[in-house]
């Protein structure tokens, strides 16, 4: 019988979201109000489904592409998002699944219950995903996505944004966010990103203009970091280097 | 207290929202084959060992209204209890699916294997139980919980022992409501509110 590996972390609830937020309306009837019920992982948590190479397509990562199968380029401001995914550790979460989905340039989902008025982009599905590199790092070709309407409020907005999936190694480790385009005055008056009770978290779901990884008459670039749950270590590994 | 770290925070959580299916499902949102390799199709193959079993429920909110957009996630061990990567592994076992509410309905149905015991570290086993993860617009983080079954021991499973007020752990319990078949409701708030795990 092989060890399983190392407990997790406990999760600090306290860089998520609340569960309850009346502005958020939808939260108010299905969010629990017994308090969760915590113990030490099992191997039931630090084990998890691993996907390889054989099952992304070339395309699958390039949503400007991806709907067409090469064939006609999506409409909208060309973007790369990339970034790393790391553990509360620090260490590079290598080889996990990125699926990311998005409204088109005006604001509108390819999805039979989206029924916004503007405009289908015939060349643009929405979906796309990748398996992080050894170093944990991954990236994406997409257009800016639109912000859209959405019935909450008498006229809330949703600020641009991306959804993330992300897998890690571990059941545990499982993540579904959102990322945010720097600069954008939605941001502050979006009622979902402020179910994020600390200012620091909201931050770091905003991804900075990286000029760096622009293309020149090509494409613009954002960075958006992830950080996943990690494994509790022992002290050894831990141990400096000669102590 | 936790050993040091780098200091980095996890990544927060923010709502699946409800276009959920076009990243996770694409058949689910009307985008049919997009990939050529749906994942998590089905936690099995043909040849896995064990039996099979349908375990069938809903997803209720506090107002007992069942959600239509909600996706869940699945992970099991294989028959013996062992999870997939583990030496001796059943490899027809994925142990990993992915399924939607009804549209319609809100009804959601998971064809897999009765999974084993699992092991705990330091001795002892859990009782067999499929972990499920549950998101949708209005969950700003995803709900975890487990699937056990009541044909089973379950009296010695560690998790169990530990929900305080003994009613609650029923739910988490399905119900075998034929030969094969399960039935298991989630209730998010309220009355017969299902224990939600932090594992
Ligand atoms: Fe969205």
């Amino acid at each position: 019988m092989a060890e399983p590996p190392a407990p997790l972390l406990p999760r600090d609830r306290t860089a998520h979201p609340v569960a309850l937020d009346p502005d958020y309306k939808t939260s108010v009837a299905r969010s629990p109000s017994q308090p969760l019920l915590s113990m030490e992982s099992t191997a039931s948590e630090e084990t998890g489904p691993r996907f390889g190479h054989g099952v992304i397509d070339p395309l699958d990562n390039d949503l400007i592409l991806n709907w067409t199968g090469g064939a006609a380029p999506a409409l909208g401001e060309r973007i790369l998002v990339h970034g790393r995914v790391l553990d509360e550790t620090g260490r590079a979460v290598p080889e996990t699944l990125i699926e990311i989905w998005q409204a088109n340039a005006g604001g509108r989902y390819r999805h039979v219950k989206d029924t916004y008025f503007a405009p289908l982009d015939p060349n643009f599905g929405g979906c796309g995903r990748t398996l992080t590199d050894a170093e944990g790092r991954y990236r994406f070709l997409t257009v800016r996505p639109g912000a859209y309407p959405w019935p909450n409020r008498g006229n809330d907005w949703r600020p641009m944004h991306i959804h993330f999936s992300v897998f890690g190694h571990a059941f545990g480790q499982r993540l579904i966010t959102q990322m945010y385009f720097e600069g954008d005055p939605l941001i502050a008056r979006c009622p979902i990103v402020a179910t994020i009770k600390d200012r620091g978290q909201i931050d770091r779901l905003v991804a900075p203009l990286d000029m760096a990884m622009a293309r020149p008459m090509d494409h613009l670039a954002y960075r958006f970091d992830i950080v996943l749950r990690g494994r509790r270590q022992s002290w050894f590994e831990n141990r400096p280097e000669g102590m | 207290m936790a050993e040091p770290t780098t200091g980095l925070r996890e990544t927060a959580a923010q709502t699946a929202g409800p276009y959920v299916h076009i990243g996770c499902l694409p058949a689910a949102a009307g985008l049919g084959d997009v990939y050529d390799r749906p994942l998590g199709a089905a936690p099995m193959s043909e040849g896995a060992a064990g039996t099979r079993i349908v375990v069938t429920g809903s997803i209720y909110d506090g107002t007992g209204w069942a959600l239509r957009d909600a996706m869940l996630e699945s992970w099991q061990a294989d028959a013996a209890g062992l999870y997939p990567g583990q030496p001796g592994a059943d490899p027809a076992v994925g142990g990993f699916c992915r399924f939607a509410a009804d549209a319609e309905t809100g009804l959601f149905r998971l064809a897999t294997i009765k999974p084993g015991r699992v092991p705990m570290r330091g001795g002892g086993t859990q009782a067999p139980h499929i972990a499920l993860w549950i998101v949708a617009r209005g969950i700003n983080i995803g709900l975890a919980t487990r699937i056990y079954f009541d044909d089973e021991d379950n009296a010695d499973d560690p998790l169990l022992a530990r929900i305080e007020q003994r009613p609650r752990a029923e739910t988490l319990i399905a119900q075998r409501t034929g030969e094969g078949t399960y039935a298991f409701d989630v209730r998010l708030q309220g009355p017969g509110e299902t224990v939600f795990l932090d594992l």
